[in-house]
This record gives structure tokens, sequence and C-alpha cells, in this order.
């Protein structure tokens, strides 16, 4: 998110769902659509069916891949020389957008001398991709009419993610290729109310809206709406910096509102110290989940099905649940306990409704000024910005300027994954999701049907890999990093490429999170979950 | 039986879909083919997501750390505690050393509320959830 609003101004999604299905051409990196966003996958396919190109830059095998017009296997964590080997020969063939270039954003002349570096040769030798179908792939992007870029995890799970998004808007200006209908740069969201969490304010430094808690009007006016005097106005820490502030033991207490930090972080042992240093945790949640049981106060909460609320989506698209059945036992909606907490504080909070909270919400926050629980009420959903309630939302960004005005091109140059294999730990893992589970199993390992589809942690190894170190198809392999090891079986396949290993954070039988790196990209803090040295063998 | 309009609680496609509701229980989900989301479309997470809402191992009561051991305890005794334990900490160590964890599973309105709380009650920016993650 930082990389993106850093060129365009706005870190979301610039187009829309039903944006998908008319464009000509996508380019997907870092994104197994069809496991993660599985109604989005299935929009590709539809428009790849109808006739528009898919190029998937992406090592693995992953269910896209036969319907692509051209598969790139990069070497993993070398997306900022794949991208900027694009841009330079479409700079050389002179067949980028001069006209846009020219009268939408700046920095041409510095992205220009940066990309000169990645020749044919270098780029070849660094990404492991033929310079013709590197080329292939840059021509196609910059000739096709609607282009779509999409990309998740997979581009900012690295030490370098904000330079592999600062990479993705840089080839989506020079093209052309964003400010149009069916035509942009799409990071997809992981879970359904990502944005919204971020539109929110849950975020270390802004309010609702990405209004800045260093603006000294913006403080001004949450003071005045919340009637207090005091807000911080220096941004605080974000996740990765809380738990290390824990560890140190400068953060001395921490309340979790659903999630799950000891399975989804990096280097769990270090999460486990760290939550353990703490003289108080709160976790709220529907289930005991892992980091609950360590956790000083559980307060259950009602989940989706029993409370009233908004969630925004991937496109921007805010829209209304209702509440379908009560909670169980005495749990409550999130709302009510942690208005709850406000009161016995002393800050004034009696709302009666979700809707009551959606009204100051508007009150306070230009993006969303206009999407009422009236307006919500009917319809399928108002696309943010929409700033008053005559306005019909904003289904694609940046159509006559950039958010921020002019996009700035920021020329990155490749750095390697942070740790690299050696003699010892000579295998890079990478990490992902199945189609049959989420997240860190929580919700979908209490389904039946799901479990029996995806009932156990697998890793999956190239058969060349396999062969030498005498691993057969499902048996059991233990695969360790510097930081811990885990055991689970092996699934011999080619969809991975030789010297890595996939696996997937669901299941707590095998927490592949023990040996995750904890490194992390220096500004946007998310970590290098996408490669680590590790070495594998089989258990006797 | 009714009918009752939801967003899916997984990723971040937003698909909509109606949950079937008898005697108070979600018996089934489906789709609406007008949305334009996802067009009577659901994946199988989605197909299946009313399972977990029913199960038996859901949060029914808040829980206290005592002697080491989490016991059930009432609301009043837990938010008494989580309360006086934040101001206290927050009065001896600075606001700054209290964290607020948010969550991207909840709604736009838990989250608003919760970083009001964190930054309007404890008068700190550590706010954050798992976007990055």
């Amino acid at each position: 998110m930082a990389g993106l609003a850093a060129a365009f101004g706005s870190g979301a999604m610039t187009n829309s769902i039903s944006e998908f299905e008319d464009a000509d051409l996508f380019l997907v990196t870092g994104s197994n659509t069809t496991a993660q966003h599985p109604l989005i996958g299935s929009r590709i396919i539809n428009a790849v069916e109808k006739g528009a190109k898919l190029i998937l830059i992406d090592p693995r095998e992953i269910p896209l891949a036969p319907f692509a017009t051209l598969h790139l296997k990069q070497n993993i964590g070398t997306d900022v020389a794949v991208l900027n080997a694009m841009m330079n020969f479409i700079i050389q063939e002179e067949c980028y957008d001069k006209e846009f270039v020219e009268a939408r954003t700046e920095g041409f002349d510095a992205l220009k001398a940066s990309v000169a570096r990645y020749t044919p040769k270098v780029s070849e030798m660094i990404t492991g991709i033929k310079a013709s179908d590197l080329n292939r792939a840059a021509t196609m992007y910059a000739k096709a009419d609607k282009a779509m870029l999409v990309y998740a995890m997979g581009i900012t799970q690295h030490t370098t993610g904000t330079d592999n998004v600062k990479s993705c808007a840089n080839l989506a200006m020079l093209t052309g290729h964003v400010g149009r209908s069916s035509t942009g740069v799409n990071p997809l969201r992981g879970q359904n109310n990502v944005q919204g969490a971020c539109d929110m304010g849950g975020l270390p430094g802004v309010f609702t809206g990405y209004q800045r808690v260093n603006d000294g009007a913006v403080k001004k006016k949450f003071e005045d709406a919340w009637g207090i005097s005091g807000l911080d106005d220096k941004p605080g820490l974000t996740i990765t910096g809380m738990i290390a502030a824990a560890h140190r033991g400068d953060l001395k207490a921490l309340y979790i509102m659903g999630e799950n930090p000891l399975m989804s972080d990096p280097d769990v042992t270090h999460v486990e110290r760290s939550l353990s240093n703490l003289d108080f945790l709160v976790v709220q949640d529907i289930f005991l989940s892992e980091t609950a049981a360590l956790a000083d106060v559980v307060l259950p909460a009602a989940c989706f099905a029993e409370k009233e609320g908004t969630y925004t989506n991937t496109e921007r698209r805010v829209q209304l649940s209702r509440k379908a059945v009560s909670p169980p036992g005495q749990a409550r909606a999130d709302w009510e306990i942690v208005a709850e907490v406000c009161k016995r504080c002393g800050l004034a909070a009696d709302y009666r409704s979700p809707g009551e909270i959606m009204n100051e919400i508007n009150k306070l926050t230009p993006s969303y000024a206009g999407i009422t629980y009236s307006r919500l009420s009917s319809g399928y959903g108002l696309s943010w910005p929409c700033p008053n309630t005559d306005h019909p939302g904003t289904p694609y960004l940046h159509r006559d300027q950039f958010t921020k005005g002019k996009g700035s091109f920021l020329p990155c140059d490749f750095k390697p994954v942070s740790e690299v294999p050696d003699e010892e730990y000579d295998f890079t893992l990478t990490t992902g999701r199945v189609y049959f589970q989420y997240h860190t199993g929580t919700m979908t390992r209490r389904v039946d049907l799901l479990e029996r589809e995806a009932p156990e942690p697998l890793v999956e190894m190239n058969p060349e890999d396999a062969k030498k170190l005498g691993i057969r198809n499902s048996d059991m392999v233990e695969v360790s990093s510097r930081r811990g090891s885990i055991t689970l079986k092996a699934e011999v396949t080619d969809r991975v490429p030789r010297r890595v290993l996939f696996t997937t954070f669901h299941f707590h039988e095998a927490q592949v999170n023990l040996l995750t790196n904890p490194v992390h990209d220096p500004i946007a803090e998310i970590p290098e979950y996408k490669g680590c040295a590790v070495k594998v063998r089989r258990c006797s | 039986m009714s009918r009752i309009p939801t967003i899916c609680p997984f990723c971040g496609c937003g698909c909509n879909f109606y949950l079937m509701v008898d005697g108070g229980h979600v018996i089934g989900v489906e789709p609406n083919p007008a949305n334009p989301v996802n067009r009577g479309m659901l994946c199988a997470k989605g197909w299946n997501c009313h399972e977990f809402v029913q199960s038996p191992d859901r949060l029914k009561l808040p829980l206290i750390r005592k002697d080491g051991e989490l016991v059930e305890s009432t609301w009043d005794e837990a938010l008494d505690l989580v309360c006086t334990r934040l101001k206290d900490l927050g009065e001896k160590h600075g606001p700054d050393s209290l964290g607020f964890l948010s969550s991207a599973k909840v709604t736009n309105e838990e989250n608003y509320l919760f970083m009001k709380m964190a930054r309007g009650v404890f008068k700190t920016n550590n706010v954050d959830h798992c976007a990055r993650l």
C-alpha cells in the first residue's frame, strides 16, 4: 500500500471487479488468484476464454497457468529485475505511452536511467527468464489497449515489497495503463475487510480516510468531534514494531481484536516470547485461538452472521451485512464490547446501533461522507471516494489526474531476498494458501467439507530434488530453517521449480511460521514470507 | 424460514449471499444472482461458511486467567479488569507502553471504534492490524 500510495496518492485497487471481464490483457504476478480470490480468478478465466491475453509471472505452476498466453517463472524475489527489464525494453523500443508520461507523470528521466542497467543479459542472469520471453511480455503489455496489472502478497511479502509495488506502478504509468475502465493496477486484498480496516484508521499514522495523525487541523477535527483533547500527533508502532517492543519490554500491554498473530506472524517462537513478556494481554475473538490461549483476559465476540455492519471489499465497495442469528452464550458484537470499554474509561460511546457509528464516520471522513446506511440498504454497496449523498461512488480511480496530482515514477534497484540458500540451508521456502483453507484455519478447519478436501499440511517439492534426497510422494519430511523445524508430508510435484519448497500457513500441526524469516520491508514492515533458506530431509 | 443478506467472512472479494435462517439457526447459504460482485456464484469456502458459525468450539463466556488457568467469568469482572489494567499500565509506563491490534475480519464500524478507543481513551497511535501478514 505504501508503494502505490507514493506513486499514485492512493494505495487501493484502481478498478472494480466488474471491469475485469472487459480487459484485453492481464498481467498477474504474485497472486494465486483462483485459490485466494476465487471469484476474481473466475473473472480472469472468463475474460481469457473470450479472447483476453494473460501474462503470468509466478515461480509456481499455479491453477491459472494453463490459461496463460505466456508464463514467466522468475527466480524467487527477483520481481524488481523482471519489471525493470520489461520497462527497459519498452523504452528502447519506444513503445511507451509518451503522451501519458508527458502529461500525467513526473520522474521519467530518472526511471529511464535506472532501468537502462537491466539489459537482456543482466536480467536473464538475475531472473532466470529468457530475455526473449521478457521482451515478448513487455511488448504484449505495452501494446494492449485495456491492460490490468493484478498482484497480491507474492509481490508485497518480501523485504523489497515496497520496491516491487513501485515497479508495478512504474510499468503501468510508463504504458499509460491506469485511470481508465478495465485498465489499472490492482492489488488484491487478502481478508474480507483489510481495505476497511485501513480506511477506518486501523494504522499507526492515520485516522479514517488516511487523514494523518500529525496534521494539526485533522487532530483538532477529531478532538472536537470526540469531545477530548491531547490526541497524540506522532505516528505509532506497526504490528511488527509492537512485537519487537514487547520483546524488549517497552510494550507492557496488548489488546488484540480478531487476529491470531501466533499463527500468522513470521518466526512465531519470537512472537510467543514477546507476548509472554507482556504484563497484560487481552484477546477478543470467536474461538480460543493459539493467541487467545496465552491471554490474561479473553472476550467472546459475535461473528459476521451475528451482527450488523459494513465491510469494504478489495474494490473499495462498502457493503452492508445484516444480523441473521444471535451470538452463542454471552458473546457480544465487537462494537458493543469496545463501546463498553470506552464508556467504562470515560469516553462517550452511547451508540445504539452500528448505523450511529457510521453517521460519525460519514461526518469525519470525506471519502466515506456519502456512504450512509439508508443508501446501502438498497442496491449493492458504494465504492469510495463517495464525497456526498448524491455521489454514485467511484468504480475506477485516477481518471483525469492521480489522487496526488501527477503520478511519480519511483525507480528501484534489484536487491536479492535477505536469506539466500547456502551449502547447509540449500532450498528456498515460499509460503501461500490453498483453495480449500483460509488464513490460520480458525474458521475453515471447522468446516467438514473443506477439511475433507485439504485435511493436512503438505510441502511441495520438485521430483528431481525428491529423487536426489530419496523422498517419495507422501513421505514424512522434516523442513528446517535457522529458526525452527516442522514435520509434514511431501507432495512431489513439478508445480514447483527445483530448489524451491512451497507450503501453506493454514495448519497448526506444521506451523510454517516457525521457519519464516522475521526480516521485513523497511517501509511497509511486511515480513518476507515468500523466501527463506531451509533444508529438508526424509524422516526415518 | 428467513433470508438475511450478509457478506462472506473470508477473502477480499466481498461476495454477497443470504444466510438461510430457520428456528434461530443458520441452515444454508444462497447467493444472489443480481449482485454485481459475485453474480450468484461462490467458492467452496463461501458455500460452507455457515458451518463454523455454529461450531461447538465458539467462545460463549469471558475468560480470565487465575492461578495460571483461564476460567469463566462475568462480563463485568472481565471488562473492569481490562479497563483497570490498561489504565494503570498506561499511567505507570506512558501511553506508548500500550498496543492495539485491530482486525481485517471485523466491520468498518468496529475498526473505527477500536481506533477511537486506542487514540481517544488510551492516547496512543500504537494501532495496527494484520494487512501486512
